[in-house]
């Protein structure tokens, strides 16, 4: 074969192909009525799911954030009212470790909290127009001549083990195993655990560790604010005096504590046999239809389960947020033919630490976590 | 090589190579030689590339002491820690992007092919571009 009969392609000179209209300058109408120049948008502006996006690009969360709000207020009203009422007394009576705990805590649990809700979760963006096509294809060539709509689902053998891999109409791709679509942010995430209003994001694979992070380190905090109020209580008036006197809100302190033990005690269950609380609430797993099934993903071992979802390699986000779009190409409702990427753009994308990025732009919010 | 714009290569077609979910949800890519790629490259070569790849996305995956090490230290500092340091996974990733380049440069670009980085796919496929075939002459 002589390789001169093909033009030696150079990859990074390749324009986007096919289909799409020959590369021309985009104008657009000043106020004027003069033509400029449009400045190149980057992906996120044109990202087709329910998300919202702060600081060009670089922090998402769901578009409904849920109770979020309240959350952060929550933790900050309580920790704030235990600094300035309960520590004071305690320092003085018992020792001064109880604010530098305490303030540890807190200051774990708001950065495991911001992270949990400004972090992608794991989406999968949507499959390109050619992809579709493709696969579009090859479902209709399994022979289907009836009537019937064709075939929807694909089965892949896993561990001995049949999964059935569905086809998501919106995304237009055969979700990957343990990949659901989250109605509320109209998105598929890797490892869909749940979408939690408290933190106003999906939790997914990526942002897994953190969100079990703060629900652990959360447990710890209200549990130590929980006794040292208790004990400031029992110091100063007596334990009795306190429990008659205001029982409601001791009840209330009790309860909610208990409730956030409970679910870090849920989540370690989750985590040390490699599920999802997807899997558990469907019962995927548990053999309810009768046939000998077990979970393929788990490791057989508790330790090496737990490595694996809080200790594995951070995976890369695969929306490339901060990516420019290509300057010929319009914006489109349903992720974007993004064939060959800005080469400009390669240093942002997918990079967790891009310390030197953050503080150029990234003024108006000295947020101290990574976003990817 | 220059690129005249009146001899941009068209686009004949894309092949899509999916992914292989028999070892579970790791990144692994089918090694099937797809049959629109016969006239153009050589079976054993494809596959190559297509095990290499896979092997530098398991190498990515991996758990391991050092994947461990890397997720405490990152657990303990409450994850402020990769904002200086570079993940593992992410030192890999370039080590694919390089790969490819290369792989694109010696191997498909000569041929009228292009592969695209399945990161830019979002990990769902490795797509080939094939460019059509401007031989007055004779074939291979």
């Amino acid at each position: 074969m002589k390789s001169r009969e093909y033009q030696q392609i150079d990859p990074k000179a390749l324009p986007t192909p096919s289909q799409s209209p020959p590369p021309h300058q985009h104008l657009a109408v000043g106020g004027d009525g003069r033509k400029e120049p449009m400045t190149p948008r980057r992906k996120w502006e044109v990202f087709p799911g329910k998300n919202r996006f702060f600081c060009d690009g670089r922090i998402m969360m769901a578009r409904q954030s849920g109770v979020f709000p309240l959350t952060l207020g929550l933790i900050l009203v309580t920790s704030g009212l235990f600094f300035i009422f309960d520590c004071p007394f305690l320092v003085k009576h018992l020792t001064r470790c109880i604010p530098a705990v305490g303030g540890a805590l807190f200051v774990f649990v708001l950065i495991t909290l911001l992270q949990t809700s400004f972090t992608d979760p794991g989406i999968l963006p949507r499959a390109t127009p050619e992809e579709a096509a493709d696969i579009e294809r090859q479902i209709d060539d399994t022979g289907n001549t009836s009537y019937r709509p064709p075939p929807r689902t694909k089965e892949v053998l896993i561990n001995q083990q049949v999964i059935k891999l569905k086809y998501c109409f919106t995304c237009k791709m055969f979700r990957p195993p343990r990949t659901s679509h989250c109605s509320l942010c109209d998105n598929c995430v890797e490892r869909f655990d749940h979408h939690c209003p408290w933190v106003g994001n999906c939790v997914g694979k990526r942002n897994y560790r953190f969100f079990y992070s703060f629900i652990v380190s959360l447990s710890l905090l209200t549990a130590f604010i929980f006794g040292c109020v208790t004990t400031h209580l029992a110091l100063r008036k007596g334990l009795m005096f306190a429990l008659q006197e205001s029982p409601v809100e001791l009840a209330i302190c009790f309860f909610s504590v208990w409730s956030i033990l409970g679910l870090s005690g849920f989540h370690t269950y989750l985590v040390a046999s490699n599920l999802t609380t997807n899997e558990d609430i469907k019962g995927s797993w548990s053999g309810k239809s009768g046939d000998a099934v077990t979970n393929p993903y788990s490791h057989k071992n508790i330790f090496i389960n737990c490595c694996s979802v809080l200790c594995a390699p951070m995976p890369p986000s695969l929306i490339d947020r901060r990516g420019f779009l290509p300057a010929d190409e319009p914006a489109r409702a349903s992720g974007a033919d993004l064939e060959l990427p800005n080469p400009n753009t390669k240093s942002d994308r997918n990079v967790v630490g891009g310390s030197s990025i953050w503080s150029l732009t990234c003024r108006n919010l000295p947020l101290i976590f990574p976003c990817s | 090589m220059r690129l005249q714009d009146l001899q941009q290569p068209a686009v004949s077609s894309k092949v899509f190579i999916q992914r292989d979910y028999s070892s579970g949800t790791i990144c692994k890519f089918q090694t099937k030689f797809p049959s629109e790629l016969e006239s153009r490259m050589d079976k054993q070569q494809f596959e190559e590339t297509m095990q290499t790849l896979n092997n530098l996305y398991a190498e990515a995956e991996k758990l391991g002491g050092k994947s461990y090490l890397e997720g405490c230290l990152a657990c303990l500092t409450a994850y402020t820690v990769f904002l200086c340091m570079e993940t593992h996974y992410e030192k890999v990733l370039k080590k694919i992007a390089r790969y490819i380049k290369d792989q694109n440069e010696k191997i498909y670009a000569p041929r009228g092919l292009l592969l695209t980085d399945p990161l830019e796919r979002g990990l769902r496929v490795v797509e080939i571009t094939i460019f059509e075939d401007r031989s007055i002459g004779s074939g291979r």
